[in-house]
C-alpha cells in the first residue's frame, strides 16, 4: 500500500535535490565552517552560499539571515530580542490563533511580569486591524502575528498589520513558517522587523530554521556562545541542513508560481470531491484567502481521531483537530478561537498537500473517504436530526 | 499517535454489537456530542440476565473498542453481576488503554449503569443531580471523581482528569480537584499510603504534618466509632500534646487509649520516638 502522504503542514518530504546536496557535508566535507584553514573554509564558504539563497527567497539581505535549530527557536528569539531591547515594555500582543511557538511562550511571559493582548478572529479565522490599532498601547514592546495559519491555512493581512506598527513605532513580528515557500514573500515591501521561516515546512530537512532579523531592528542573541551568525546565535552550525535549506529557498523561489496553481488545484479537486460526496461538512477557514495547499473539513456526528485511524488503515496521512488527537480533552484552539461549533470542531481533518501529491492521491481519498465517514456515522448515537436530542442529555460544554 | 493495544485496535477496526436493538428493554446514554464523545447502550435483559447488548459511540479509537469490549463483557451475564463491573475491566479486557484514554472505559461503565436504572424503572439519575458539580467544562460531579479515585487507586490531579476528564478544560477546578484527593488520600488505610514509608529524618513542619494527617486519616475515625474524639493541641519536638473529647474525657480506659492506640500508632507512622501527652486543661 502506498503512502498518501497529506500532511505537508506537520512536516514535508525533503526534496531529493536537497538530499543531495546535503550528503556531502555529512561525509568528507566535516570541517567546521569557522576554522582557519582551507579544509574548514570550504564549508564556511557553502554556509555563506545558502545563507544567499535563503535570503534571495524572502528578498532580504545575507546579513539579515541567522540560523537557527527550528521556527520556534526563531519565533522565541526574536520575541525575547525584543522585549530584551525595551525592558521598560511590558505588553505583548499576539493572535488566539497562533501556533505554540508564539502562543505558549506569550502565555508564560504573561506569569512572568508582561500584560498579554490576544486579538481574535472571526468565523473565517481573520483578524480585525481596527482590533490591533486598538490595542497597541505606549508600553507595547511586541506585536506578533503569524504570516498564515497552519490548521486552517487562512492567511494574515501581515503587511497591513506591520505597517500599523512600523507607524506606530512597535516591533512587529511574524511567524512565516507556514507561509515561506507557498506564498511570493519579499521583506522589503514588508514592514516586518523579524520573520521566521522553518527547514522542514519547505522540503529541507528537520533541525533548522532562519530568523530574519531586519538591519537596525533590536537583537538580543538567544544562545550565547561562540561568535557563529556574527555574535547572533552562538554554536556551531547544523552545515548539512543549512545547506539543505538554502538548496530548498532555491527550488521553492524557482518553482513557487507554478507548483502553487498545480497544488492549488489538486486541494480544490480534493475539497470539491468530498463536499459533493459527504453530507454535514464543512470547510474551515478563509476559502477566498488561504495557503494553496491546506484544507480544514469539519464532518458532523463523527470524531477526528477515528477518522484518522480508519485513514491510516488506508494509507492517508492527515491531522485533526479533534480534542482526542490534541493530546488535551479540548479541540484545537484555533477552531474555538473561530467559534467553530464543538459538534463541528471534534470532526475536523486538515488535509495539506505538496508538490509531491498526484491527482491519483486525490481521487482515492475523494473515493476512500465518504465510505470512512460514513462507517463513522452508522456506528454514531447522533445524526441530523438527533441534535436536540443530544443537547438534552448533559450540559454542553461551556469552555 | 496513540500507543493502542493491538486489542484496541482490533475492536475500533472490527467492533462487535454495533447499533440498536429494536427490542431492549434497558438503554443508557452517556456524553455528548459537544464534549467530544458519546455512548448509547441497548440491553436486553430476560430473568436479571443480560441476553443482548449493542451500542452506538461517537467518539475516538479507544471510545469505540470499550464501548464493544463493555458489551462482549456484559453479555450473558446477571444484572447482579454487571453492576460489580467496573472500567479497570473494561481497560483490561482490552490489553490496557493509554492513561489519557481512560475515560473511554469510565464512560462505558457509566452507560452500562445508566442503563439498569433504566431497566429498574429508576429516573434516568443525572450524575449532575447525584452530587456538587465540581468541573463545569465536562460536567463532572464530586462523586464521580470521588469514586474514580477510589476504584482506580488515583495519586495525581492529572490521572483524574485522565480518567474523567474533568480539569481537563478550562482547569479552573484543579484546586478542587487537589482538595478532593487530599481528603481521599488520607481517608485511605496507611498501609497502602506513602505515609507508611516516611522518611526517618522528618523536619518540624513535616513531623507535625504527618502528625496531623494520621490522627485524622487513622485515629480520630475510630475514636469516632467509639463515641470519643481527639485534637491536637501543640507538639514539642517529639512530644504530642492532645486532648481527648466526648465519651473519651470520662471513659475509664482513656490512658490505655492514649499509650496504647494514639501513640502506637503515631509512633508506627510518624516517628518511632513520638510521646503522647495529654495537653493540661
Amino acid at each position: 500500500m502506498n503512502t498518501v502522504y497529506f500532511d505537508n503542514n506537520a512536516t514535508t518530504r525533503v526534496d531529493p535535490a536537497v538530499l543531495a546536496a546535503m550528503l556531502p557535508y555529512f561525509g568528507e566535507l566535516y570541517g567546521n565552517p569557522s576554522s582557519m584553514h582551507t579544509f574548514g573554509g570550504q564549508v564556511g564558504r557553502a554556509v555563506r552560499e545558502a545563507r544567499e539563497q535563503v535570503a534571495r527567497l524572502i528578498g532580504a539581505a545575507p546579513e539579515e539571515i541567522v540560523f537557527t535549530s527550528c521556527g520556534t527557536e526563531g519565533d522565541n528569539t526574536a520575541i525575547r530580542a525584543a522585549l530584551a531591547a525595551q525592558p521598560e515594555k511590558k505588553h505583548i500582543i499576539t493572535t488566539r490563533v497562533e501556533h505554540p511557538a508564539v502562543l505558549s511562550l506569550s502565555q508564560h511571559l504573561e506569569k512572568n511580569g508582561y500584560e498579554l493582548t490576544l486579538l481574535g478572529v472571526d468565523d473565517k479565522g481573520r483578524m480585525d486591524l481596527d482590533e490591533l490599532r486598538e490595542a497597541i498601547r505606549k508600553d507595547t514592546a511586541i506585536v506578533s502575528i503569524m504570516f498564515a495559519n497552519n490548521e486552517t491555512g487562512t492567511i494574515f493581512p501581515v503587511a497591513e498589520a506591520a505597517a500599523i506598527c512600523k507607524e506606530r513605532g512597535v516591533p512587529f513580528h511574524t511567524d512565516a513558517v507556514q507561509a515561506v515557500g507557498k506564498l511570493a514573500i519579499d521583506v522589503r515591501e514588508l514592514p516586518v522587523d523579524y520573520l521566521v521561516l522553518s527547514g522542514h515546512k519547505l522540503h529541507a530537512p528537520k533541525g533548522v530554521g532562519a530568523l530574519y532579523v531586519r538591519r537596525g531592528a533590536a537583537f538580543r542573541p538567544f544562545l550565547r556562545g561562540g561568535h557563529q551568525e556574527r555574535g547572533r546565535r552562538g554554536g556551531t552550525e547544523n552545515v548539512p541542513a543549512i545547506i539543505g535549506l538554502g538548496v530548498a529557498c532555491d527550488l521553492a523561489a524557482a518553482n513557487m508560481a507554478e507548483e502553487n496553481t498545480r497544488v492549488r488545484a489538486l486541494r480544490d479537486r480534493l475539497e470539491s470531491g468530498l463536499l459533493a460526496a459527504i453530507p454535514d461538512a464543512i470547510i474551515n477557514g478563509d476559502r477566498d484567502n488561504r495557503l494553496p495547499n491546506t484544507s480544514n473539513i469539519s464532518f458532523k456526528y463523527v470524531e477526528g481521531e477515528a477518522i484518522l485511524l480508519l485513514l491510516d488503515q488506508l494509507g492517508v496521512c492527515a491531522s485533526s483537530g479533534s480534542a482526542c488527537t490534541s493530546g488535551s480533552l479540548e479541540p484545537s484552539h484555533v477552531l474555538r478561537a473561530m467559534g467553530v461549533p464543538f459538534t463541528y470542531a471534534h470532526g475536523s481533518i486538515r488535509f495539506s498537500l505538496s508538490r509531491f501529491n498526484t491527482v491519483e492521491e486525490v481521487d482515492h481519498v475523494v473515493r476512500e473517504l465518504p465510505r470512512v465517514i460514513a462507517r463513522l456515522r452508522e456506528m454514531s448515537p447522533f445524526r441530523a436530526g438527533s441534535e436536540a436530542e443530544a443537547a438534552l442529555k448533559k450540559p454542553a460544554c461551556s469552555c | 499517535m496513540w500507543e493502542y493495544t493491538d486489542k484496541v485496535r482490533e475492536h475500533f477496526l472490527n467492533p462487535r454489537n454495533v447499533g440498536s436493538l429494536d427490542d431492549a428493554n434497558a438503554i443508557g446514554e452517556v456524553g455528548s456530542l459537544a464534549c467530544g464523545d458519546a455512548l448509547k447502550l441497548y440491553l436486553k435483559i430476560e430473568d436479571d440476565r443480560i441476553v443482548d447488548a449493542k451500542f452506538q459511540t461517537f467518539g475516538c479509537a479507544s471510545a469505540i473498542a470499550s464501548s464493544s469490549a463493555l458489551t462482549e463483557l456484559i453479555k450473558g451475564m446477571t444484572v447482579e453481576e454487571a453492576l460489580k463491573l467496573t472500567n479497570r475491566d473494561i481497560a483490561e479486557f482490552l490489553g490496557g488503554l493509554p492513561k489519557e484514554k481512560m475515560h473511554c472505559s469510565v464512560m462505558g461503565q457509566e452507560a452500562l449503569e445508566a442503563a439498569i436504572r433504566n431497566w429498574r424503572g429508576e429516573p434516568a439519575v443525572e450524575h449532575a443531580h447525584e452530587g456538587q458539580l465540581v468541573c463545569k467544562c465536562f460536567g463532572v460531579t464530586d462523586e464521580q471523581i470521588v469514586r474514580a479515585i477510589r476504584e482506580n487507586n488515583l495519586k495525581t490531579v492529572e490521572e483524574i482528569t485522565h480518567y474523567t476528564k474533568a480539569g481537563g478544560g478550562c482547569g479552573e477546578c484543579v484546586g478542587e480537584l487537589q482538595k478532593l484527593l487530599d481528603a481521599e488520600l488520607g481517608k485511605a488505610p496507611l498501609c497502602e499510603t506513602p505515609l507508611a514509608a516516611a522518611p526517618k529524618k522528618l523536619t518540624n513542619v513535616q513531623r507535625m504534618q504527618l502528625v496531623m494527617k494520621v490522627l485524622e486519616g487513622e485515629i480520630r475515625p475510630r475514636l469516632q466509632q467509639d463515641g470519643g474524639d481527639i485534637e491536637l493541641v501543640d507538639m514539642d519536638g517529639s512530644t504530642v500534646y492532645v486532648a481527648l473529647r466526648g465519651m473519651c474525657t470520662s471513659c475509664p480506659s482513656s490512658r490505655l487509649t492514649l499509650e496504647g492506640f494514639v501513640e502506637k500508632t503515631l509512633r508506627e507512622h510518624v516517628d518511632e520516638n513520638i510521646v503522647v501527652k495529654e495537653a493540661a486543661a
